[in-house]
């Protein structure tokens, strides 16, 4: 592995998120993944090492290498999402690591929100317990694409087939109720390695592969949409210089679909409509545009488009709706989401002005139960809501579309992000 | 280099995109969205290869309009004469608008005082603030990258500094999807890191990819370097032997650009783009780790320096 990702092919990003109760051996499991792929280095494993046997641990604890804060140090708890980063010849991966404990549904829905799949850490031992169900749940509901169910200390079950495959059977069961598009099932013993990096020779019952070898391999290159095409104006380029006297160039990133020169475009809100002119980079002119390409769009006719517009395809359009049915995941522990009162939303590349006409419904993950009687979404709480906004939002319903289909809350006072949502339906 | 750009790396087929320009997409979209809705953002440049990175990412984001806001120098004093000279060159090839924030002014002025050590990497924070304040700055992108130190570990793309210039760990914005939140009240500011998500590896593959020129010290040369704490320190302007010390001639290159007296060389025979990825893909010390003499007071130095408002 010494020629990681120096080889001219170029690699495959993909972005995952890991969940797991402290005792799952998450941990453990990253630590693994970073040292068999040569990415942690000897001065970050003597740094952990040198605090683990300073704090009277009896092992390493690799909790300290992404546990980077002086109060998660101290208090030997995570307190935020850590970023790791890792790449074999393959792929490039980045791991959005979320707290496991009680406090982690705001953690685990920012993970998720941009993850292509969803690890989830269960002991052989105990099996399911509520929070693997909750986490399987909130990947669901932010439609990670694919899942990966690791039964860990395989080891501490004698490598039972018999305990992997219950537990897999009650998950798959579980999953069925949920939007899970991809699941694969894989025992593993991160502290032993087993089925991590390569194949266990402990589980010749196991026929499937090992975990590294699937997040290497897992078809992800469909999960974009590239059927809607979706354009936020983020930026309006224009030179004012001699040189480039006329031109005026729409910058963004394409969030679904596939944009091509000459293609007949409508602009929202305003619903005109034109062609392609030409579509670049600062590395020049290009044959198409997809996502998460950020090229900038030149159009055919003067029209008056800026920041917040969309550009989609006359006969393919998002809603464009002021009236919003959404699930909201509540972010602040300051004040609760409540009916009545007024936010700022930030959607696409625009900005509105939001007021709750409705909560519906407060959901309770574990048991999926809707409480109708609610009457507030706290810290980590998610619930069903009715929006009024300030302007239409040009949106799509989340399930279709992730880019067009989520919104954060800002509360217009203190400035902070207090929640997340996902639109459900603007019809 | 100016105005024209290396092509980009092959394309993966079929509607895929290869990691580096999946990161370029993300980071271009990271400064437009900051041009639409900050009043007045600025560029730190300290001539280290994250920063000229970045000076690449902008020049593409706005092309082929011009980078549409300056960068800002904060010079310690503790220089390499290489590294200036790179930094006046760029700044006028490309016609940027260059504000440097001196510690020496800043010593001067009584802002800040020498540390007992002499390294200014601690006191550069207070004559940063200082400058943000003097030019009215609310965003600042940072070439800091989050596989570079634990802390940075858990920072987020749009970091929120109060008027302090203060990060708050435990009270940052969550990030979803690509939707950053990009309020401040009047004297808060943003830090804005658009390489977050980059390892050294990937600033290595892309500077070779789109042909980035370079200072000369991140190439090896030969320097008359004094050992120290298992690093090698370059002597000569800014610092000198201690009693004991032996001076050598190594051949050496460096891994990051900081204040000269508290940033180290390392061996290398490195002299091209290539041979220095082949020199990161199998080191197995961390660039920090290897070069940063501030990062080894103490477990926790990063975070405490950040907390004070440093990048």
């Amino acid at each position: 592995m010494g020629d990681v990702a120096v080889s001219a092919e170029p690699t495959e990003l993909l972005r995952f998120a890991t969940a797991g109760s402290v005792d799952d051996g998450k941990s453990t499991l990253i630590g693994r993944l970073l040292y068999d792929t040569k990415t942690l280095f000897d001065d970050q494993l003597a740094a952990v090492e040198a605090v683990s046997s300073a704090r009277g641990d009896d092992y390493t604890d690799l909790a300290l290498l992404t546990d980077g804060l002086r109060a998660e140090r101290e208090q030997g708890i995570t307190i935020d999402v850590a970023y790791r980063y890792f790449a074999t010849p393959r792929r490039k991966f980045i791991i959005a690591d979320t707290p496991g404990h009680i406090q982690y549904t705001r953690n685990m829905v920012t993970g998720a929100s941009t993850a292509d799949l969803a690890l989830i850490l269960v002991d052989a031992r105990k099996g399911l317990v509520e929070q693997s169900r909750r986490h399987a749940f909130l990947c669901s509901l932010l439609r990670v694409p694919h899942m990966v169910l690791c039964v860990n200390k395989m080891d501490l079950v004698d490598y039972s087939q018999e305990v992997f495959e219950e537990i897999a059977a009650e998950f798959t069961a579980f999953a069925t109720k949920l939007d899970v598009p991809d699941l694969t099932i894989i025992p593993v013993s991160a502290l032993r390695g087993d089925n991590v990096v390569d194949r266990s020779p402990n589980m010749p019952w196991f026929a499937g592969s090992s975990l590294l070898h699937h997040l290497e391999r897992v078809h992800i290159a469909s999960d974009r949409n590239l059927v809607d095409v979706r354009f936020p104006v983020q930026y309006v380029i224009r030179p004012q210089s001699n040189q480039h006297r006329d031109y005026r160039g729409y910058a963004g990133q394409v969030a679904s679909g596939v944009m091509k020169p000459g293609d007949e475009v409508m602009v929202l809100p305003s619903g005109f409509t034109t062609r392609i002119a030409s579509i670049s980079t600062a590395d020049g002119e290009v044959a198409e545009a997809y996502p998460p390409m950020s090229v900038t769009v030149r159009l055919e006719d003067e029209l008056d488009v800026s920041r917040g517009d969309l550009i989609c395809r006359p006969n393919n359009r998002p809603e464009t709706s002021q009236d919003i049915e959404a699930m909201i995941c509540w972010m602040d522990e300051k004040t609760p989401l409540q009916r009545g009162r007024k936010y700022a939303i930030k959607h696409t590349t625009r900005t509105a002005r939001t007021i709750v006409k409705d909560l519906h419904y407060r959901l309770d993950i574990n048991t999926l139960h809707r409480d109708e009687a609610a009457d507030g979404l706290a810290l980590n709480e998610i619930g069903r809501v009715k929006l009024r906004t300030t302007v239409p939002l040009l949106c799509d319903e989340y399930r279709r579309n992730r880019e067009t289909g989520g919104f954060i809350v800002i509360d217009e006072g203190t400035n902070r992000t207090v929640g997340a949502g996902i639109i459900v339906d603007a019809g | 280099m100016s105005g024209s750009f290396a092509r980009k790396g092959p394309d993966v087929g079929d509607y895929r995109v290869s990691h580096l320009d999946a990161l370029e997409a993300e980071s271009v979209f990271v400064f437009r969205e900051v041009m639409a809705e900050f009043d007045r953002p600025v560029l730190l440049f300290s001539g280290g290869k994250d920063s000229i990175v970045m000076l690449h990412l902008a020049l593409k984001a706005f092309a082929p309009a011009p980078v549409p806001f300056p960068v800002m120098h904060i010079d310690t004093g503790h220089n390499f004469a290489e590294v200036l000279e790179y930094r006046d060159r760029r700044v006028k090839e490309l016609g940027l608008s260059l504000v440097v924030a001196s510690v020496e002014e800043g010593l001067a002025s009584g802002l800040v005082s020498e540390q007992p050590d002499g390294v200014r990497n601690r006191i550069q924070t207070p004559v940063l603030l200082d400058a943000v304040e003097k030019h009215r700055f609310d965003a600042l992108f940072g070439g800091a990258r989050r596989d570079e130190e634990k802390a940075r570990a858990k920072e987020r793309m749009f970091s929120f500094r109060d008027e302090f210039g203060q990060w708050d760990p435990k009270n940052q914005r969550p990030e979803l999807w690509s939707l950053y939140n990009a309020r401040v009240h009047p004297g808060e500011s943003i830090r804005v890191f658009p390489l977050s998500n980059w390892t050294e590896l990937d600033v290595w593959n892309y500077i070779a990819r789109e042909r980035i020129d370079l200072p000369s010290i991140y190439f090896a040369h030969e320097r008359e370097v004094v050992e120290r704490d298992g690093m090698l320190y370059s002597v000569g302007e800014h610092l000198f032997a201690r009693e004991g010390e032996t001076v050598r001639t190594e051949r050496v290159r460096y891994r990051t650009v900081g204040d000269a007296t508290c940033t180290a060389a390392v061996a290398s025979d490195a002299v091209t783009v290539e041979a220095v990825i082949a020199d990161v893909a199998s080191t197995r010390i961390t660039e920090r780790g290897a070069t940063r003499g501030d990062d080894r007071v103490s477990e926790a130095a990063m975070e405490d320096r950040k907390r004070e408002g440093y990048f």
